[in-house]
């Protein structure tokens, strides 16, 4: 039986106040998995069902065919990391999980900005993406399509300073991640 | 050999004895298999039926249950037993059948995406790709269906697959990377959990059903007699330590006894082993146990810190860790003059606050009374289920469970309709054993077409029904949280369950009169094969002490 109306109910603002609780420090989880069919499944249902947002999620293939990484990333102040990784280990797919520290982790993402160009924007946003080591990878008349590789800040950095030129559409690969050094990630 | 063969050869070597299932198009091979396997199939009347029987019989044995389905409906039918084994932590492999690999995926008839469906329920599932790997996964289902925490698992079968030819050699051990279990306890936690326990001034154990999981009873009882340490059991912990034993507290939690919950709110000390802090037992978080420091022993690393913070973790399988802890502990010496207080303020709340009903009537049966009469008609000793509602909450209060294994509910999903397939199974596997069903005229009628299996497969089960004519334990909630608008509690037109009975082939009886209950009983115990009792009990009878939801221990009412 579930619970009767003891409790105080809360208001819509609260309610929606609660929704955008989002301070805390960025989680950068990887996880060897057995690349086997409903893996992601069973990772994403169980981010799912415990109410544990996920933020970015890149799935790959590692030296060895039979295992795959996942990179995930999840707000720490929102969800207690111990318990999400403790649920993680207990899926028998999951065969090794890191909390990287931010310290000692080189993080990459890739996106693609389309954006809408005449001829004079065009030098201007050649110069900017000259500047955060982008490449062009697309060029027409009126749009210009650019790529880019870096942390999460620098592609936001990059975005912002784009998007007054006028911004067609936006792709974003979510992080992929590794610890410094000799030992493995 | 035929895939299907391979399967019966793995339940063989994996000491199944009996089967729980219900035939059907995707399945037809295995089923056509069982001609000459020689495994034992019970036939149910609905797949849920067969679900909640399996985990009777894994509960009642210590062994692993084994439940099969068709495709589709089949399969979905096992849904709420596949989430109730998850819940209570129970070893139950359903194997389920699956439409053709060419149908996969396109809305075939009885398709249903049964892994899919179960994934938040399940320990772990497999759909077999290839016929070559049906003894390996199915070796691998045992495997973790049975050990560290135990739990379902699902293996869903492609009918052509099942079909294929293929060699067959058993498989000795199973490899699997990701699944390691933690079994032995950290020494030096164990030992820092002595010294906290030597230490307290008011320590309780808190003990769930994992004790009854790891078969640890004996040592759990040990460890509370090597000093004058209290205990109380979950729910699903009863008969982990002697209900009669004095030193036994009461069930705690919601329904618990005012002496197990109030020990647990002053405590020092809790030591929990093998229970999880499920919110009947906190009640409010924030106010539980405020003054107690936390030893957690569980085999699940994810249940430690996951509601109450340990302040010492131990993970480990219980048996091995209260073999050790006991050791340590007596190596010492802790005075056992510092608990007498302690046990004073108990023995005063124990006085004060016995469980009680009041039984002024000379005529109406008591539901709290019924229990009692099933415990002396059944000389304490018998396997019994329930249901859920009020008559699970006062059997659990009334019978005093002194052995593991002989309380078989629905702990963690609470599930109405488990109480008779699951006294079906628990009966199978412990033949010898008198098995009672307690229940609810509520609860009954959610499965009782399994009286039918229960006559065909002469599985002599006894059913005693509390009658009450309501859904007791909403009526209950309605009554105090809801200003008695009763809102679709009363039952209305509830069958004759006597000519329900005997419908079914089955023996009915009807007892109204509360001067000969236990000889009635007792009666009813001794006639051959299945027997359905109809006992009528106090319409409207309330199930005391109650801490209400979301309310603290201290809160206790009635």
């Amino acid at each position: 039986m579930g619970d009767p109306g003891t409790k105080e109910l809360l208001s819509l603002e609260e309610l929606e106040a609660s929704g955008q609780l989002r301070t805390g420090r960025k989680h950068v989880l990887t996880i060897l998995v057995e690349n086997k069919p409903g893996v992601l499944t069973r990772i994403a249902g169980l981010f799912a069902r415990r109410g544990f947002n996920i933020d970015t999620l890149t799935v790959g293939p590692t030296d060895d065919e039979h295992i795959s990484r996942v990179t995930l990333t999840v707000d720490g102040a929102l969800h207690p990391i111990d318990q999400v990784t403790k649920q993680l280990h207990k899926l028998i797919n999951v065969l090794k999980i890191r909390d990287l520290e931010p310290d000692e982790t080189v993080t990459r993402e890739l996106a693609l900005f389309k954006v809408a160009v005449d001829g004079t924007q065009r030098a201007e946003v050649l110069q900017l993406t000259d500047i955060f080591r982008g490449r062009i990878v697309d060029v027409t008349r009126r749009s210009i399509i650019v790529e880019i590789t870096g942390t999460t800040d620098k592609i936001e950095s990059f975005e912002a300073l784009l998007r007054p030129f006028g911004m067609v559409e936006m792709m974003r690969t979510g992080e992929i991640a590794i610890s410094r050094g000799r030992g493995e990630t | 050999m035929r895939a299907v063969d391979a399967v019966m050869e793995c339940l063989k070597a994996e000491g199944v004895d009996v089967v729980f299932g219900y035939p059907g198009g995707a399945n037809l091979p295995t089923y056509d298999a069982f001609v000459d396997a020689g495994i034992r199939h019970v036939l149910v009347r609905h797949e849920a039926g067969g679900g909640h029987a399996a985990a009777g019989y894994a509960k009642a044995t210590g062994r692993v249950g084994v439940a099969l389905g068709t495709s589709g409906p089949g399969a979905t039918n096992l849904v709420t037993p596949i989430m109730d084994a998850m819940m209570d932590s129970v070893p139950v492999v359903f194997i389920t059948g699956q439409v053709r690999t060419e149908l996969l995926g396109t809305d075939g008839f009885q398709e249903a995406d049964i892994l899919g469906i179960t994934m938040p329920a399940v320990k772990h599932s497999w759909m077999i790709q290839h016929p070559l790997e049906i003894p390996r996964v199915l070796h691998e289902a045992f495997h973790v269906a049975r050990t560290g925490r135990p739990g379902p698992v699902v293996v869903d079968i492609p009918t052509d697959l099942s079909k294929a030819d293929i060699p067959y050699e058993p498989v000795s051990d199973v490899h699997l990377p990701g699944y390691q279990v933690t079994v032995e306890g950290n020494v030096k936690q164990i030992r820092q959990a002595a010294k906290a326990l030597a230490s307290s001034r008011r320590p309780v154990i808190y003990a769930g059903g994992g004790v009854i999981l790891s078969e640890a009873s004996a040592e759990l009882t040990e460890f509370a007699l090597s000093d004058r340490f209290p205990v109380t059991n979950t729910l699903n912990g009863l008969g982990g330590f002697p209900g009669t034993h004095e030193q036994f507290l009461g069930m705690l939690g919601m329904h618990g006894t005012r002496a197990a919950n109030y020990a647990m709110d002053e405590a020092d000390l809790i030591c929990a082993i093998g229970a999880r802090f499920d919110d009947r037992i906190t009640g409010k978080l924030s106010e539980f146990a405020p003054r107690a420091k936390f030893i957690h022993i569980d085999i699940d690393p994810a249940e430690i810190s996951k509601n109450v913070p340990a302040h010492i973790p131990i993970v480990g399988d219980a048996k091995h860790i209260l073999v050790k802890l006991v050791n340590e502990y007596r190596a010492l010496g802790a005075d056992p003059a510092r608990l007498e207080e302690w046990w004073q303020r108990i023995q005063g709340w124990k006085e004060r606050h016995p469980l009680h009903y009041t039984d002024s009537s000379d005529t109406e049966i008591k539901p709290q009374r019924a229990i009692q009469a099933i415990y002396e008609a059944t000389g304490g000793d018998a396997i019994v289920t329930s249901d859920v509602g009020q008559h699970q909450m006062w059997a659990a209060q009334y019978y005093n469970f002194d052995k593991p294994r002989r309380w078989i509910n629905s702990g963690g999903l609470g599930t109405m309709g488990f109480g008779l397939p699951a006294a079906m199974g628990a009966a199978v596997g412990m033949p010898d054993e008198v098995t009672v069903c307690v229940t609810g005229d509520g609860s009954v009628q959610m499965n009782s077409q399994e009286l039918a299996t229960c006559v065909a497969n002469r599985i002599p089960v006894k059913v005693f029904i509390l009658n009450n004519g309501y859904l007791g334990m909403v009526r209950q909630w309605q009554e105090l949280f809801w200003d008695n608008r009763y809102s679709h509690v009363d039952m209305g037109q509830s069958p004759d369950f006597v000519k329900l009975a005997e419908a079914y082939g089955a023996t009915g009886l009807r007892l109204t009169n509360k001067e000969t209950l236990v000889d009635d009983l007792r009666g009813a115990i001794a006639t051959e094969g299945p027997v359905v009792v109809d006992i009528r009990v106090t319409r409207e009878e309330n199930v005391y002490p109650m801490i209400a939801p979301g309310a603290a221990a201290r809160e206790m009412v009635g």
